[in-house]
């Protein structure tokens, strides 16, 4: 295979000054605009936030193994679900799979030497660390904002002022970032593939990042202003959401919703396209539905913006806005189940390969069949007024997010790790680390369901005796979450400095960011490369191709 | 039978996972006992989306676990698997299912909501406003919408009330019994109109239409009735309602569902459904022991928590309620 014409003459770098062959440790820590180092700093960031969102969801966990208040005091408690909701979403979800993946992937997949905007690309990095140090702040200058990620008025403007305002500034700036990012992935996209690459023709990961940039800009200024005119309330004597002041409570939760909402598909659509890539690689099948798969990106990105009063069924919502949102939401399942339909039948005659990346693709998969399946039923306005709030939709939205989107960006890590860094992970540590997340996942969220059909509220730190029992057994799954995440950090930091040898193309993948170096020479290529087939062609005749070194590759015999 | 054709096989696995997602939908017992008019039109509603639910989760984990068992690597085969991209009669098929299913569930979903009575709060007069108003007077072009607020009331000036109102399936009436409901951090103050009956409590008579008029003095809260299926956030400067029917007697838990402070899980309290002839005695008992205390402590007490000692010091069970009242509210 390959998509590199060596015929072609070295095309001169960009700007024809010389660079370093390749980047020192101590790149990562500047201001460097190279897309691989700003992937790179958005992935390691994003996993240091990681551990400290969930030692906080540990703590919580903790603290539910008993029904009294008795090891973290109430106003600690909800800072830390605060806390750990924003920093889960705004600094580890949101970073890692758009911020980390796309500015990884997107110029190697597409043949360029780096994204539109490079300077840009670093500075929408650099927004994220302060955001994290401002949050971090605001626990020792006042306890932490505590009134949940949503933060809704009248609460969030009458506890903790000045740890709610940092906290708003902190989503601000990573807003900010967000908003920064996506004009990078959207000009980069549509300006900078080789120009024998098609629109038709990239792979699938670009068509996910696509639907979530044009989602992002759409939606994250709504939470700016949202955010914006709430510190005015705050600080500044307004009363945008002031009952008491002619303010309304409702319209906060309209403009957080709108971009609240969108931000599940924020979070899962590069996920999606993550999978998309992973899954025809360790199945050597073509994707199957390739377009099918691409335009429900685009489906979702745009039913998406349509769905989200179904957050506020129980809250003042016109009867005919439940019934509108009931059926847009119900009909954002129709393009998810395509493209779960779709990784099926790639699996289907495939030759599997159990890599560890293949099982978190797999195990998302799973998990998102049943995250979905609870998704139709809080579509239902009638079913979600009864558990609107409660557990049942804790365990719902973490079968998504975790069990879609934390699995993706493992399954993602095993699978570029080795062009990352050009060594492979080592593969019955990171089988361990499957096994573990996979039994924890399903401890910790499953009976959150029950819990809440039953009757427990969400956001509670103390609750009736009655759910003890399956809050035990919910804080046990927790802990084997928690315990899960130690082979995965050993064997990321051991296999980085010492584990085999990648090679440029380990998986023997067809996309163009296998066709370089592992990891890849600074602009990417020696020569642009040239797109001889197509990102999924497996199984096909790729006899006349050449390598990367330029020897020929034989038939795959199917 | 050297070969049994895939058709009938399935067949057998189609009926199989009819006959279990059936049962599942029917057998499942994932929600709490029904004690309103509303609680069976909501389980009925989940219990099919269980009984699709099951189907699907089935038919997709199973085609997921064959794959993985049927269609793994073989020991040193590192070829690639048949280069199939795509099948439009299939991919039309399974595009074409769920919508007719979302679309059924989303129809579903509409008449149990008008079941319930989601499309009349704020109705006084049968018919119900269904309203489409916002607080504001704003117009809201739904054509639909002002055909059913009907009743020759001047929509425009009308204010929005949310929750839900009185069945269609019940005779236009006024309700048998009205509680106003005030939500504040940490307790629910309900009060009966016209018989001087101050409670944290709720209790009302079974086989009776109740209506809640629902507030909130301080933050959002949301009156949850697990066993009633019935939940609605208590919003400051917006009125809200529920009305229902209590169908079974028995003492019921009332949670609040939003998060409204430090010590949210400690805001619950309790419905009692009684008999028809308890709750007059419960009513009579109560109108007797009248005593001006609620009405003084209204107009002394400058804090929730001082308010909430005054009018109803049972409230104070929880050691952290007991906490919060000492130390007062934000």
């Amino acid at each position: 295979m390959a998509q590199a014409d060596l015929s072609m003459p070295p095309t001169e770098v960009q700007g024809g000054h010389k660079h370093p062959d390749k980047w020192k440790w101590y790149d990562y820590f500047t201001f460097n605009v190279d897309h691989k180092v700003i992937g790179i700093q958005y992935l390691v960031t994003s996993f240091l936030f990681y551990l400290v969102g969930g030692f906080m969801a540990v703590l919580m966990r903790t603290e539910l193994a008993t029904p009294d208040s008795d090891f973290l005091s109430p106003e600690l408690y909800n800072a830390f679900l605060t806390n750990h909701g924003t920093i889960m979403i705004f600094l580890w979800i949101v970073p890692a799979a758009i911020g980390g993946f796309g500015n990884y992937l997107i110029p190697l997949m597409i043949g360029a030497r780096d994204m539109a905007f490079p300077k840009l690309n670093a500075l929408a990095f650099w927004l994220n660390p302060p955001a994290g140090l401002l949050l971090a702040a605001s626990f020792f200058w006042g306890g932490g904002a505590q009134s949940g990620w949503t933060s809704y008025p009248p609460l969030s403007e009458i506890t903790a002022n000045l740890p709610q305002t940092l906290w708003c500034l902190a989503l601000v700036m990573v807003g900010t970032s967000s908003i920064l990012g996506s004009v990078n992935f959207l000009v980069t996209i549509w300006k900078m593939r080789v120009p024998s690459m098609k629109w038709d023709e990239m792979p699938l990961f670009c068509w996910a990042m696509v639907a979530t940039s044009i989602l992002a800009l759409f939606a994250t200024p709504v939470l700016a202003a949202a955010l914006i005119l709430l510190m005015f309330d705050i600080n500044l004597g307004t009363s945008f959401f002031k009952p008491d002041a002619g303010g309304n409570v409702v319209v906060y939760q309209h403009l957080f919703w709108f971009y609240s909402h969108p931000a599940v598909y924020l979070m899962i659509l590069p996920i999606f396209g993550i999978m998309s890539e992973v899954i025809p690689v360790h199945a050597r099948k073509p994707i199957f539905g390739y377009k099918a798969i691409a335009y429900s990106s685009l489906t979702i990105c745009l039913v998406g913006l349509f769905v989200w009063v179904h957050h506020m069924f129980t809250s003042g919502t016109a009867p005919w806005m439940r019934i509108f949102f009931t059926i847009s939401t119900l009909i954002v399942a129709v393009p998810t189940g395509v493209k779960i339909f779709s990784w099926v039948a790639t699996l289907w005659g495939g030759k599997i390969r159990y890599t560890t990346a293949m099982l978190f693709a797999v195990g998302l998969l799973s998990m998102f069949v049943f995250g979905g399946l609870s998704g139709v039923t809080l579509g239902a306005a009638p079913f979600d007024i009864h558990v609107h709030d409660t557990y049942y939709v804790v365990g719902h939205f973490h079968y998504v997010l975790f069990g879609g989107s934390v699995f993706g960006i493992y399954a993602g890590v095993y699978h570029w790790f080795p062009k990352m860094t050009g060594r492979m992970l080592n593969e019955p540590l990171g089988k361990v680390h499957f096994v573990l997340t996979f039994i924890g996942t399903i401890l910790t969220f499953t009976p959150m369901h029950q819990l809440g059909m039953s009757g427990m509220p969400r956001r509670v730190a103390m609750y009736d005796p009655q759910f003890t029992s399956l809050n035990q057994l919910v804080t046990v799954g927790a802990y084997v979450l928690a315990v899960s995440v130690i082979p995965f950090y050993i064997n990321v930091i051991w296999s980085w400095m010492a584990g085999a040898k990648a090679g440029p193309n380990p998986w023997n993948a067809l996309t163009m960011e296998w066709t370089t170096a592992s990891p890849p020479i600074i602009e990417n290529w020696e020569v642009l490369p040239v797109l001889t087939h197509g990102p999924y062609d497996y199984g096909m005749d790729r006899a006349s191709e050449v390598g990367p070194a330029g020897e020929p590759i034989e038939a795959t015999k199917v | 039978m050297k070969q049994i054709p895939a058709p009938f096989w399935t067949l057998v696995l189609g009926i199989a996972v009819t006959l279990i997602s059936l049962w599942v939908g029917q057998n499942h017992n994932l929600l709490p006992v029904q004690a309103s008019e509303q609680a069976p039109l909501v389980d009925d509603l989940f219990s099919v989306m269980v009984t699709i639910g099951t189907a699907l989760f089935i038919v997709v984990q199973g085609a997921i676990v064959y794959s993985l068992i049927r269609f793994r690597q073989r020991k040193g085969d590192d070829t690639d698997g048949p280069p199939i991209e795509g099948n439009l009669p299939l991919e039309a098929f399974w595009t074409a299912i769920p919508s007719i299913i979302v679309v059924g569930l989303g129809l579903y979903s509409v008449v149990v909501f008008q079941e319930m009575g989601g499309f009349s709060p704020g109705g006084h007069h049968g018919h119900g406003a269904m309203v489409a108003m916002a607080p504001q007077q704003s117009v809201i072009d739904v054509a639909p919408l002002l055909a059913q607020a009907g009743d020759g009331e001047d929509v425009y000036t009308k204010t929005q009330v949310y929750g839900f109102g009185a069945s269609p399936l019940l005779q236009p009436n006024q309700p048998d019994v009205t509680v106003n409901v005030t939500g504040m951090q940490y307790a629910w103050i309900f009060r009966y109109p016209g018989t001087n009956i101050t409670d944290g409590e709720l209790h009302i008579p079974v086989g009776k239409d109740v209506q809640l008029k629902i507030e909130a003095q301080d933050v959002i809260h949301s009156f949850w009735v697990p066993q009633f299926r019935l939940k609605q956030d208590a919003l400051p400067g917006e009125p809200a309602e529920l009305r229902f029917v209590a169908t079974r007697e028995g003492t019921y838990p009332v949670v609040c569902a939003e998060l409204c402070g430090a010590y949210h899980g400690g805001m619950r309290t309790q419905v009692i459904v009684h008999s028809v002839e308890d709750y007059a005695d419960w009513v009579a008992s109560r109108v007797a022991a009248a005593t001006p205390t609620a009405t003084v402590a209204e107009t002394v007490a400058d804090t929730d928590a001082a308010y909430l000692a005054a009018i109803a010091p049972d409230l104070a069970r929880s050691p952290v309620q007991i906490a919060q009242m000492t130390h007062g509210t934000p």
